[in-house]
């Protein structure tokens, strides 16, 4: 069995009225930042899953965001491969 | 003999007491049941009630809906048995697919605690054939997710099922379709506050008519809703002429 990491993202899909991403947009002008528009804001789950291989793992991760993490309905999901880096390191490597 | 109804009870509900009392005062005998068994203890109707199940993580209603006293609600539902959601048992009913929609985010993002008026669309219903006429009901509100949303096909197809049971509407009984309308509290669509299946026994609402039970509460119009429920219940358990001479008796 091998660890993999993987995170799932998700966000309201098109077209669905985002309050959140809304208010967002409404403080742009306190920052003095202009130019920026269509902010959906969403949800990010990072996990790790032990599995025989990445597929069988990514099958679990794909069960997990399609019934428990995203809403069919109102939702949109993607499964992001991390690797075998912890949650930080991968943050870290983000910046 | 009453009419035993179960009260289902979430880590987080918080207003599983109000549905107690509110089934008492309609002539029920209330039977809580734990999300942890799978067994509805032979109830004749399950009421879904209100709080911050699972402390409402993920999405509001999503963890409750795998918990294993939600499959047994499920079979129960499919054989026909009356399910009430309210609020955030609503919530539980629209993840789990036991009624079309969803519930979202209050359009204008705050947590909404107070007093609206909705109308019934139907008197026939399980859930309103007690409320005798098509006119505003007041009852409590108290949500930070209760915007209901489905596409426009699940939409055109609930109106025309008859699917819709309560709309938010003005106090003089007007209901309000538009999202932005002022007696709309949380942007739903169409306006709706309650929906119900395709079959008819499944229902959610966000307001809370378990609260509005009393008019030193403010309201009692409420009262007529759980009554509807827990009359209806009594009819298809089908306790037959003994039970129906017992409430007779009781009144």
């Amino acid at each position: 069995m091998t660890s993999y990491r993987f995170a799932v993202n998700v966000t309201p899909k098109p077209g669905i009225l985002d309050p959140q991403g809304r208010a967002v947009e409404g403080s742009l002008g306190h920052l003095g930042i202009d130019g920026v528009s269509e902010v959906r804001v969403g949800r990010r789950v990072e996990l790790t899953v032990e599995a025989a291989d990445e597929g069988a793992a990514r099958a679990v991760v794909e069960r997990l965001a399609s019934e428990l993490l995203s809403n069919p309905l109102i939702e949109a999901y993607a499964v992001e491969v991390l690797g075998a880096a912890s949650s930080t390191l991968s943050a870290e490597a983000v910046r | 003999m009453k009419v035993r109804i179960g009260v289902v009870v979430f880590p987080g509900s918080n207003r599983d007491i109000d549905a107690i009392n509110a089934l008492q005062l309609a002539g029920a005998e209330p039977v809580r049941l734990w999300h942890e068994q799978s067994s509805l203890d032979g109830v004749a109707g399950v009421l879904l009630p209100g709080g911050f199940a699972y402390g409402d993580y993920i999405r509001a209603g999503v963890i409750a809906r795998f918990s294993p006293v939600m499959g047994s609600i499920a079979s129960f539902a499919a054989d026909g048995g009356l399910v009430l959601g309210i609020c955030n048992g609503f919530q539980v009913l629209a993840e789990a697919g036991l009624v079309p929609g969803a519930l979202l985010r209050n359009r204008g993002l705050r947590f909404v605690c107070r007093q609206v008026a909705i109308v019934p669309e139907r008197l026939d219903s399980p859930f309103t054939s007690l409320v005798g006429e098509r006119r505003a009901l007041r009852m409590p509100i108290a949500h930070g997710e209760g915007r209901y949303y489905a596409d426009d096909a699940t939409l055109d197809a609930v109106e025309r099922d008859g699917q819709v049971l309560f709309r938010y509407a003005a106090l003089d009984g007007t209901p309000s379709r538009d999202p932005s309308d002022p007696a709309n509290p949380n942007g739903s669509l169409r306006g709706i506050a309650g929906v119900a299946n395709a079959a008819g026994n499944v229902a959610g609402l966000m307001p809370h008519p378990e609260t509005a039970v009393e008019s030193v509460l403010g309201s009692d119009d409420g009262l007529l809703v759980i009554r509807s429920f827990v009359e209806s219940a009594r009819e298809r358990a089908g306790g037959g002429a003994r039970v129906e001479a017992a409430v007779a008796g009781a009144r």
